[in-house]
């Protein structure tokens, strides 16, 4: 290409404010001293104000995970992890106890401002200031559950979800205020001895959010969470409980970011989820956490372990993802189909950048009769990134009329990277019905030609074959989320190509 | 997850049973020193198992337990019940090598007319004289414990080579018979190279005398395919129901060279047949397809590695599998594209059909794709049979059984048709038809 100079500075260009999000909130933080040690897990539980058996329930998975192994199976490859250089537990100092929005720590709702976060719900409900960042959600209602570092700092819309029977509040409140339906539900879909990195969850988790709706109700608004990592050398644990009790609808977001720094920080979280006879739950994740730079340097650890039950007869539970961020990518956000005539789906776009690694995926595992699950999984690796779907499909003796569809797709954007497709399908009944179709190809020279030659530039003609590529997954988000998440799509591919 | 296994007794008697059998395995000096690194390689790891990813779904620890020690060389009647079985299982047309308990017997062979440009060896002579082919045929995996172990302990087997130019005229057959009554180890390595343009169409069946019951047979075939060169490779495993067959085949290609091959397993209680494809010159094709018809308790794996390394180059693959009764099929394809691989063309098609509630299939295509200019697919499905189409013909009159056969035989017949030569592809249907017959 003759443009040499052009696409030199465009690069340059690229690097310095390809990460949107990448600062740093200067406050004042109240941490736990570093390492992991019972008294760490002591302390988390002391400021949590937990009842004894929560403590317990932590000693317990601590005591396990001491006996485990780091897992090594994934295609990642990373450093190992040096757990005792770890902060457990960070929360902004608090600077009075806290009685209304408004008295939260103005840098904190600053920090949220630039995100692009409401969290002043009034301003919002009377649709005076339109949400920045200026998506078109300025008439609907959406809860946000904040949560900086290690701890929940607002929730929004409380009352309005109360008068509808709805719960929905940090966990570490849930934990002292209904503790029937935590001690019910909590690590009854991902045991503490689950996996390391589940267990390491149990043992220090310090905040999250908590949703039950209860039986027949349909959520009258979109629940939401954004996680935001800012203290140094920490790592955030964040445990996410939804319960759909028989006929209820919830529809739940999460957003993630990360300041720009050189070290790695460790994410390890839990979601479970329970759906109970004919209820449903919409679970949509954007992650957009620090990747690293261009030399594949600092970065999330992005390692987690979503599960949904549906427990009850007709249940449904639905993921879907866009996975744009993290330096690695390590998550399978899973399905057991228990209920007879359940369904479960997933959705997900999974890019790779610059140095990235993403090993990510989906499991669905059909147990009760007439269950079906739906997959699809479109990958996109540039730069120097390897991309892998790693996917599995069981039917059980017992789950007769088992339904899979499965379509995964990947795309090459360079030579340098890597797209990988590891499926598992296993059936042990006849009457399982199971497709899976895979391809993985590159972005078709005729096409980028007739758009370069009707005027686009190199990168807007990729952005558009990219985003008609994903477009089947976009089209399963909330429509805010859509429309922030198709623009993260073409940053995140940005100085991929020229 | 690192497991580590303290050796069992089994492990230790096998390990003795090397040192036994040594002086009677063909190879001295540098073939010998070969055999022992192969063996610790296979000791380090023991009998594969289910935390193994490779052997996730087919645990040898738990299905095989042990490796027997070596079958005693066949006697008389050995020979003479193995020559009635060659007999009895023949295929018009074809030049017969026979190997019985895993030795090569020449009686009951055809060497005589060889065509120019073809020579046929046992690998004990080859082995014995020390030639410099013998490294070649020894060519171990050291990473897959079960190919490590055939080339420690491999008793004879066949070396085959076609000169530059040739274009063999009639089939070459191997067949492996396993005669002995008491259960042994039948351990066979074979090699077959072929030259520059040269044309061969190899054969190769897994028998069993009467009375041969639970043997274990390792076969490990190792090929090397020149530029321009074809083979086409049909491999019809008929084990007895009580044996084991864990083999491997390794396959080089050269430039433009072209390689079809099918593989049908209707025998032998537990099967693994792992084949590893190489691609070492640009503009190859390959074609790997194979039907698995299982019932019982039978296990019948089916794992590929598609290696493509170099550019421009094509596989296709497409795998049926018919399961039964408390059977179990799986099927593994990886294809793997390199850095620089582009132009690469590949696809894959895996389909199982469950005929009982109790059968098993896995299916677990891969990809993993390092360049960006391809074209890659892989597609699985699982399924029982249709019931409106199984409507449709009993409502015109067939019985249930007849309906069901028809729809196995056009559900494995697209593999089948896949088999270039008329006569294989005749002796294909035919094998597939006595599976079908025997379940009704």
């Amino acid at each position: 290409m003759p443009a040499v100079q052009e696409t030199v500075e465009r690069v340059r260009r690229i690097d310095v404010d390809q990460y949107r999000y990448g600062f740093e909130t200067l406050i004042e933080s109240d941490k736990a001293p570093k390492g992991l040690s019972e008294d760490t897990v002591r302390f988390i539980s002391a400021k949590k104000n937990e009842p004894a058996w929560m403590l317990e329930w932590r000693l317990e998975a601590f005591r396990r995970w001491l006996t485990m192994t780091e897992p090594t199976w994934a295609r990642v490859d990373y450093p190992k992890i040096d757990y005792q250089d770890i902060y457990y537990y960070a929360a902004p100092k608090p600077k009075k106890t806290l009685s209304s929005i408004d008295e939260i720590d103005p840098e904190i709702l600053k920090t949220y401002e630039k995100l692009g976060i409401p969290l002043r719900e009034v301003a919002i409900l009377e649709g005076v200031e339109p949400p920045p960042g200026g998506a078109p959600s300025a008439n609907r209602k959406i809860a946000v559950d904040a949560v900086f570092d290690s701890v929940s700092v607002a929730t929004t819309f409380q009352k309005e979800l109360k008068a509808a029977g709805v719960i929905f509040m940090p966990i570490s409140e849930a934990i002292r205020e209904h503790p029937e339906l935590v001690q019910k539900y909590l690590g009854s879909v991902v045991p503490t001895s689950d996996n390391y990195f589940a267990t390491l969850n149990s043992a220090v988790f310090s905040d999250g959010s908590f949703v039950y709706v209860p039986e027949g109700v349909r959520c009258p608004m979109e629940l939401s969470t954004y996680f935001r990592i800012n203290e140094r050398n920490t790592g955030q644990f964040e445990r996410t409980l939804i319960i759909a009790d028989k006929g209820s609808y919830v529809s739940y977001l999460e957003g993630c970011t990360a300041p720009q720094r050189d070290e790695n920080q460790l994410h390890a979280a839990v979601v479970e989820l329970v759906a109970l006879d004919d209820a449903e739950i919409k679970y949509s994740t954007v992650q957009n956490w620090y990747p690293g730079n261009s030399e594949g340097k600092g970065g999330i650890y992005n390692f987690v372990t979503k599960r949904g039950d549906c427990r009850g007869r007709n249940s449904k539970i639905s993921w879907t993802q866009v996975e744009t961020g993290s330096a690695i990518t390590w998550k399978y956000p899973s399905c057991i189909l228990r209920g007879d005539n359940s369904s479960g789906e997933f959705y997900s776009i999974a890019i790779s950048n610059g140095f990235q690694q993403v090993d990510s995926g989906t499991k669905m595992i059909h147990l009760g009769k007439n269950t079906s699950s739906r997959i699809i999984s479109k990958g996109i690796a540039a730069g120097k990134s390897q991309n892998t779907y790693r996917g599995l499909v069981s039917a059980h003796r017992k789950a007769t009329g088992a339904r899979n569809y499965t379509a995964c797709d990947s795309l090459l954007i360079g030579d340098k990277c890597g797209a990988h497709t590891v499926p598992y399908v296993e059936a042990k009944n006849s009457s399982a019905t199971f497709e899976h179709e895979a391809t993985t190809s590159k972005i078709s020279e005729d096409v980028l030609f007739y758009c370069i030659q009707r005027g686009l530039s190199q990168e807007e003609a990729v952005g558009l074959v990219v985003n008609g590529f994903v477009k089947d997954v976009l089209q399963q988000l909330p429509m805010e989320f859509a429309v922030e998440a198709q623009k993260l799509i073409s940053i995140s591919l940005e100085g991929s190509v020229g | 997850m690192n497991v580590v296994v303290a050796k069992t007794g089994t492990g230790r008697a096998l390990g003795d049973a090397f040192a036994v059998a040594r002086d009677r395995l063909p190879g001295k000096g540098a073939i010998s020193d070969l055999r022992r690194q192969a063996f610790e390689a296979y000791e380090r790891m023991g009998l594969p198992h289910r935390r193994i990813e490779d052997w996730k779904y087919t645990d040898l620890r738990a299905l095989m337990r042990e490796v027997l020690p070596l079958a005693p060389q066949p006697d008389a009647t050995a020979l003479d019940r193995a020559a009635g079985t060659a007999k009895a299982q023949a295929i018009e047309g074809v030049r017969r090598l026979v190997l019985v308990d895993g030795v090569f017997a020449p009686d009951l062979s055809d060497l005589a007319g060889l065509q120019k440009g073809l020579t046929i060896r046992p690998l004990r002579d080859v082995l014995e004289a020390g030639d410099a082919l013998s490294g070649q045929a020894f060519t171990a995996d050291s990473s897959n414990p079960m190919i490590a172990l055939n080339a420690a302990l491999a008793t004879d087997g066949v070396v085959i080579e076609v000169a530059n130019g040739t274009v063999l005229t009639q089939p070459l057959q191997i067949v492996h018979i396993a005669s002995a009554a008491a259960p042994g180890a039948i351990v066979t390595r074979s090699l077959l190279r072929l030259g520059r343009d040269a044309v061969a169409t190899l054969v190769e069946s897994y028998l069993a005398a009467d009375g041969a019951t639970a043997y274990q047979a390792h076969d490990a075939l190792v090929v090397a395919i020149g530029d321009d060169a074809r083979l086409d490779h049909v491999r019809l495993v008929e084990d007895a129901t009580g044996a084991f067959n864990i083999s491997s085949a390794t396959v080089s290609l050269g430039a433009h060279a072209h390689f079809n091959t099918f593989g049908m397993t209707t025998g032998a209680h537990v099967s693994r047949y792992q084949l590893t494809v190489a691609f070492a010159g640009e503009g190859s094709k390959v074609e790997t397809n194979g039907v698995n018809l299982i019932n019982g308790k039978q296990h019948a794996d089916t794992t590929l590695l598609l290696d493509h390394a170099v550019p421009h180059c094509d596989s296709r693959e497409i795998f049926r599998a018919v399961v039964d009764d408390r059977a179990h099929s799986v099927f593994q394809g990886r294809i793997i594209v390199r850095p620089h691989a582009q132009k690469t063309d590949a696809k894959m098609m895996t389909r199982a059909l469950l005929l009982s509630d109790e059968a098993e299939a896995d299916n677990k295509p891969e990809l993993e794709i390092f360049a960006d200019d391809v074209t890659c697919g892989h597609g699985a499905t699982t399924g029982a049979l249709d019931e409106n189409l199984l409507f449709y013909m009993r409502a015109r009159g067939l019985p249930e059984k007849e309906a069901q056969a028809l729809l196995i035989q056009a559900f494995v017949g697209e593999a089948i048709e896949t088999i270039a030569s008329d006569t294989l592809r005749e002796v294909a249907i035919a094998a597939a038809r006595r599976w079908l017959e025997a379940r009704a």
